[in-house]
């Protein structure tokens, strides 16, 4: 009866004894790196906004924008200045496995980050100006055939990066050698944008997250979202590369990651909040708002996820030549 | 839409007494941050951003508190600039050249006054050209391409020269050293390390405020020390006060200064920074001869002043009506729009006028209340001369770097600093100028940026640069900038 009764307390502490033993975020903050107003900001802005609003985290968290090399920068701080920090998240995407397959990151890669998980997925998408030339990809597969050094692709990230990817995957679609694209690196997507909408460049291979406000006023339109199939709402008008006889896909993967040596406490403390922020019945719109797609992978999984899309990614680079095949 | 009813609406919205309650917390918040050295606009907006959304504040009026954060701090970075020889924000730092010495002459309040005039005139009428021209000018932001950016930049390197008296082969050497420090950092195309010397922490480059606080603070301070605080410090009183005919005096240099400003913040990219240099110059060209710039010249404070708000409210404009952020700190203000689920974008002011011209209203209000609220003040800012200078100049030391290490957190910025305190001190008894290594610095980067992408859009063809008349009237006027010292008659 007793020892019931000890069992009975031990386990009504429980939930107590977890909260004391765990990790309790205090000034915590969320590194978007990149310049504001792209897509790793949206992804630190709506998901601090999102855990503090639903009481999923016990104080707000701040979101600091540390640009430079595409996110090189970030973890080459994280790794350098904060190996153990608790309290700090990275936004990645995609294209932060691209950089890491093709050692944009120093010596740092999938294995020097702790992956905590994705709060969602979004698309790649094919736009051009209004006025442009090209109506369908069909069209812009037979401009590139013509002579594909003339159309100006201009969006952020260098050569190699995942917009690059999008429209070099295209490329090779016509038969032609990406390494002959005209591409335009900018600082961020607006200013990739505003060179599209100034006619400087000719096609911005953005995600579908940051066209809305331009698409629904008509200044630009889509040649394709490069997803699996349609996607919904605003951009359910717009077909697939595949539906137009392209095979290109390409889900951007958003979510973050911690520090190399994050406590195991607090990464299983953010790995439960985003897991809680999936499960929120307050989550999906806001999350579609942003144009992100539902992907809810956290933990573990996530973890080899990453590593196996960073691998795949490595494959890629050394076909197209970015890297060396030794190394 | 007739523009009058829809400011009209505007102004429904924006005087609302909630909202304007906002807007006078936002302009004394800003002129605060302004003031302190470190702290930024950016910052400042992004930490509100959170407590806006806890508050519940609806967007127009979350809109109207950050925005005036924003166009105030325009008003508070000259404080210390005029008084202390001290920058408070990168704008700034062309304030120092005539303000200071103007202090030093005991005209501290008359500097600080004509100032916020001019900050009023240039925030009002970008306003107002923002109200009735903001399609038209917003074409213009996208109508620049990469190659005409070079030779906007490359102008303005051309009047580095100008900028300071002495020898001109000094301030050429300063804006190169400025140039060079802009290269320190990952390459934003390809990601390779320049100059990092193998040190992780100057992987990020180089920070303005740290080479900012450095240059102006730090040697600011190493100088009075080895002058026992003595000589060179501004005097409070003595000097006249600011008189109408002063005002009107500098009127043209303001009206000038409003357009290049205004101009130049449309642009997106280029900014405050480029824009106060641009019309400082300026003035100096077209009225070198009679004024006394360099020495206490009203204009010489004016002009970039005006500019700095005139380029801040430009700024606004492709955000406003493309949904294009220009500067790191209006990709905040959207950011803030995105928050509340509005996209920003060319139909913001047919889906949300009351955000839109609410905004705009509260700008003609807010900018009012900075005049109203800065003018009394300027004998209370003054004051801060009385302040025995073992305390202030410390003081002022201390909340740099804790300006510093708040925008970075990290130590390495602090020693950053004073080394390049260490460097100013040195180069002040060279009468080596510093504003051109500043300029030279903030220029540097968009010069390398947008000459690859320039080059990257020709396919490396040289010509393009010189590819439309924008350009080609851009680099004449560089040319002429050049050329002018050598044809011009030598004084002695």
């Amino acid at each position: 009866m007793q020892r019931r009764m000890l069992i009975t307390a031990a386990a009504a502490a429980l939930p107590w004894a977890a909260q004391a033993q765990g990790f309790t975020p205090q000034n915590a903050e969320c590194i978007a790196p990149a310049a504001p107003g792209g897509g790793f900001d949206v992804t630190c802005r709506l998901t601090t906004r999102m855990l503090s609003e639903l009481n999923l985290v016990p104080s707000p968290i701040r979101t600091q924008n540390m640009p430079g090399g595409i996110g090189a920068v970030a973890i080459n701080h994280i790794n350098a200045q904060r190996p153990t920090d608790p309290n700090v998240l990275i936004a990645f995407s995609t294209g932060s496995w691209l950089n890491m397959a093709q050692r944009r990151f120093g010596r740092f890669a999938e294995n020097d980050v702790r992956w905590i998980g994705a709060v969602g997925a979004d698309y790649g998408v094919i736009a051009v100006k209004r006025d442009s030339r090209f109506q369908t990809l069909a069209d812009l597969v037979a401009g590139m055939r013509e002579g594909i050094s003339n159309i100006p692709v201009g969006s952020s990230g260098a050569v190699g990066s995942q917009d690059w990817t999008k429209v070099a995957l295209i490329a090779r679609a016509a038969g032609q050698d990406p390494r002959r694209m005209r591409y335009v690196p900018f600082e961020g997507g607006g200013a990739a944008m505003a060179a599209l909408l100034g006619g400087h460049t000719q096609l911005f291979p953005g995600d579908a997250s940051e066209i809305r406000g331009q698409l629904e006023a008509g200044e630009i339109r889509l040649l394709a979202v490069l997803a699996p199939q349609r996607l919904p709402g605003f951009l359910s008008v717009v077909p697939t590369a595949k539906e137009q006889g392209v095979d290109v896909e390409w889900p951007i993967i958003r979510g973050f990651y911690g520090p190399p040596r994050m406590p195991d406490a607090a990464y299983e403390y953010w790995v439960d909040v985003l897991r809680r922020l999936h499960a929120h019945p307050a989550w999906p719109e806001a999350r579609a708002a942003q144009g992100m797609f539902e992907f809810n992978m956290v933990g573990a999984e996530f973890a080899a996820l990453a590593k196996r899309r960073t691998e795949e990614y490595r494959v890629l680079a050394r076909d197209v030549g970015l890297i060396q095949p030794t190394q | 839409m007739d523009v009058f009813a829809a400011l009209g609406g505007g102004f429904g919205v924006a005087l609302q007494p909630g909202n304007l309650l906002l807007a006078f917390i936002g302009c004394i918040l800003g002129t605060a941050i302004g003031v302190l050295p470190g702290i930024g606009p950016l910052n400042a907006i992004a930490l509100l951003l959170p407590f806006c959304l806890a508050l519940r504040l609806p967007p127009e009026s979350a809109l109207i508190l950050l925005a005036a954060v924003y166009y105030g701090s325009g008003y508070g970075g000259r404080i210390t600039a005029i008084l202390l020889n001290m920058p408070g924000e990168p704008s700034a730092v062309l304030t120092t050249l005539d303000g200071h010495p103007l202090a030093k002459q005991g005209r501290g309040s008359a500097a600080l006054a004509i100032s916020g005039i001019g900050s009023f005139v240039g925030a009002t009428l970008s306003v107002i050209a923002m109200t009735f021209l903001s399609v038209p000018l917003a074409k213009l932001a996208v109508a620049f391409s990469p190659a005409d950016y070079v030779a906007l930049i490359a102008f303005a390197l051309s009047l580095l020269g100008a900028v300071s008296d002495g020898p001109a082969v000094k301030a050429w050497a300063a804006g190169c050293l400025g140039l060079l420090l802009a290269m320190v950092g990952v390459d934003s195309g390809t990601g390779v390390e320049r100059f990092t010397l193998g040190s992780l922490e100057l992987l990020g480059g180089i920070d303005f405020t740290v080479l900012a606080i450095g240059l102006f603070a730090i040697g600011e301070i190493l100088l009075l020390i080895e002058t026992r605080l003595r000589s060179e410090a501004a005097k409070l009183g003595g000097g006249k006060k600011l008189s109408l005919r002063e005002v009107i005096f500098c009127t043209p240099a303001m009206l000038r200064a409003t357009g290049i400003g205004f101009v130049i913040g449309v642009l997106p990219g280029a900014g405050a920074s480029v824009a106060s240099a641009l019309s400082y110059t300026a003035e100096k060209r077209l009225n070198g001869a009679q004024g006394k710039f360099g020495q206490g010249d009203l204009r010489g404070v004016a002009a970039p002043e005006t500019a700095d708000n005139a380029a801040q409210i430009g700024n606004l404009v492709p955000m406003l009506s493309l949904g294009i952020p220009g500067s790191g700190t209006t990709a905040v203000l959207l950011g803030a729009l995105l928050m509340y689920n509005i996209t920003p974008g060319p139909l913001l002011f047919e889906q949300r006028p009351d955000v839109a011209w609410g905004l705009i209203a509260s700008m003609y209000i807010g900018n009012a209340m900075l005049l109203l609220l800065n003018l009394p003040l300027v004998g209370v800012f003054a004051r801060l001369l009385t302040v025995p200078a073992w305390v202030l100049y410390p003081g002022v030391l201390a909340l740099s770097f804790a300006g510093v290490y708040a925008a970075s957190n990290s130590a390495f910025d602090l020693l950053l600093a004073i080394g390049f305190g260490v460097m100013g001190w040195l180069f002040r008894k060279m009468a080596i100028p510093l504003v051109p290594i500043v300029l030279g610095f903030v220029l540097g980067r968009m010069l390398e940026d947008n000459l690859r992408r320039a080059m990257s859009l020709s396919d490396g063809d040289a010509w393009a640069l010189l590819g439309s008349p924008i350009c080609l009237i851009l680099w004449a006027m560089t040319a002429a900038a050049l050329l002018w010292p050598l044809l011009r008659p030598r004084r002695v």
